[in-house]
């Protein structure tokens, strides 16, 4: 999953640098994605692994690293497999 | 009665006289002149209202943010000038007090702004940024003997001639991204202004809001340590947009006065029927009830929001969206007020020295749909839209 999500990142999160220099822990926003790319960041993730990201998940810290984000997705993933 | 609520009163009693007995005396003054409203702010000081935010443990008046609000809403109905220094020095305090994380500096910082009653002024605005708050172009330089320097030109810094201290927003270091902000708190001795343009507005012209270069070097410990981007979603954004819509509020409820003073004052000469006008008022009533339950309800939202543990439903997309319409709203809705009161008292409202006059409501309320532009706020919304739920 790490490397999809850092491929969407790459394509949608238009860091100044290159992605895969970056961590998994890495703050993207210090690392240059502003809020608008964020959310673009945000749509090509639902499309991609088709969930929803609830109101309670559309903060800064969820998207903040590939980590953090992939932490969300797992969760989603299963809270889906539980319904 | 308890005694929190006892405290809150009592400061609000003594906003009200400060707002009756010095800003509305020197309101047409501060408003002709361009002046810094400098009674009302020193009326202020002496009744230790610059450190009314700031916890009791560090010498503050500890009142809530209600009630920082309600002060705003006062100061409105008399003066919108001496309103608007005094809810921006606010935004500065609750920004900081609201984010302190033992940040040791900061804590001795908030008790200097309650022995002293030090006036904070913001320089977050910069040229260059195309007017988002979330980018910065300065950054904090390491300088000599450890110190860290800046340079940022500021298009406008509202009473920073008169400020005590500069709240300001960087990049965190010279390498960093226009997104990694942090902010600092430079006092007055360590900072250098530089005046780039004049100060001649249609209104809130007691602000005194020019442009500057503004320079200084502090120490690596007047950096806090929450990241700005934290502090404006949790803090900065939503109180700015909470107490100035206060503010816009309670000059669009002075205007809605002068025009039921107006018509009252015409059913008085012929009594019987209603003046015609009268039922101009009650439209009137409408549009600032409108205005009122937005700004009360924005208020109770985010105080419920503030008061949950963790705060973390206030970084969601829903609460920006919730506070950014806020602003939206109130700073629509203010001036149109301000008009249909205009509508009301007809050429006697017009005239600017009548006891009917609004042309000084009017201009200020028109400077609210600047300061941060609509349209600006607008674009992150119709971003944030996409992808945001249940708004």
């Amino acid at each position: 999953m790490t490397d999809e999500i850092r491929k969407i990142i790459q394509e949608h999160g238009r860091l100044p640098s290159d992605i895969g220099a970056l961590p998994a822990s890495a703050d993207l926003y210090q690392a240059g994605m502003t809020s608008h790319a964020s959310v673009n960041v945000m749509l090509a993730l639902e499309d991609h692994f088709d969930v929803e990201f609830p109101d309670r998940m559309l903060t800064r810290s969820v998207f903040e690293s590939i980590a953090s984000i992939e932490a969300a997705l797992t969760e989603l993933r299963a809270e889906a497999t539980l319904r | 009665m308890s005694i929190a609520v006892d405290r809150d009163q009592t400061f609000l009693d003594t906003i009200a006289r400060i707002a009756e007995e010095v800003a509305a005396p020197n309101a047409g003054e501060v408003d002709r002149d361009a002046r810094f409203p400098a009674e009302t702010i020193q009326a202020l000081r002496d009744e230790r209202a610059l450190s009314a935010f700031v916890p009791a443990e560090l010498g503050g008046g500890g009142v809530g943010l209600e009630t920082i609000a309600a002060a705003c809403f006062q100061l409105g109905r008399r003066c919108g000038a001496s309103a608007m220094v005094f809810a921006m020095h606010q935004i500065e305090v609750i920004s900081i007090a609201r984010h302190l994380e033992d940040a040791g500096w900061f804590e001795d910082y908030l008790r200097a702004v309650a022995a002293e009653q030090r006036l904070i002024a913001s320089v977050t605005s910069e040229i260059g940024t195309g007017g988002d708050m979330s980018r910065s172009v300065a950054a904090l330089t390491p300088g000599s003997d450890g110190l860290l320097g800046f340079e940022k030109q500021a298009p406008t810094v509202s009473y920073g001639q008169y400020a005590d201290d500069l709240f300001v927003t960087l990049r965190r270091g010279p390498d960093a991204e226009p997104s990694d902000q942090v902010v600092a708190l430079a006092r007055k001795e360590q900072i250098t202004l530089e005046q780039t343009g004049t100060w001649d507005p249609l209104g809130m012209r007691g602000t005194c809001s020019p442009g500057y270069v503004v320079r200084a070097e502090i120490l690596p410990e007047q950096v806090l340590p929450t990241p700005f981007p934290r502090v404006s979603a949790e803090s900065m954004v939503p109180v700015s947009h909470i107490l100035w819509s206060h503010l816009w509020l309670g000059i669009a409820t002075d205007a809605f006065d002068r025009a039921r003073a107006f018509v009252r004052a015409a059913a008085k000469r012929n009594p019987g029927e209603p003046p015609p006008v009268a039922v101009r008022l009650s439209h009137l009533m409408s549009d600032l009830s409108l205005l009122r339950a937005e700004v009360g309800s924005g208020l109770d939202e985010f105080v419920a929001a503030s008061a949950e543990p963790g705060r973390e439903r206030l970084s969601t997309m829903a609460m920006a969206l919730r506070f950014n319409n806020l602003k939206i709203a109130a700073s629509e809705q203010a001036p149109r007020v301000c008009q249909g009161a205009l509508g009301v008292c007809g050429i006697v409202g017009f005239k600017n020295d009548t006891p009917f006059s609004v042309g000084r409501h009017l201009r200020d309320t028109m400077s609210a749909c600047l300061m941060v532009a609509n349209e600006r706020i607008h674009q992150t919304n119709a971003s944030l839209l996409l992808i945001a739920k249940d708004v």
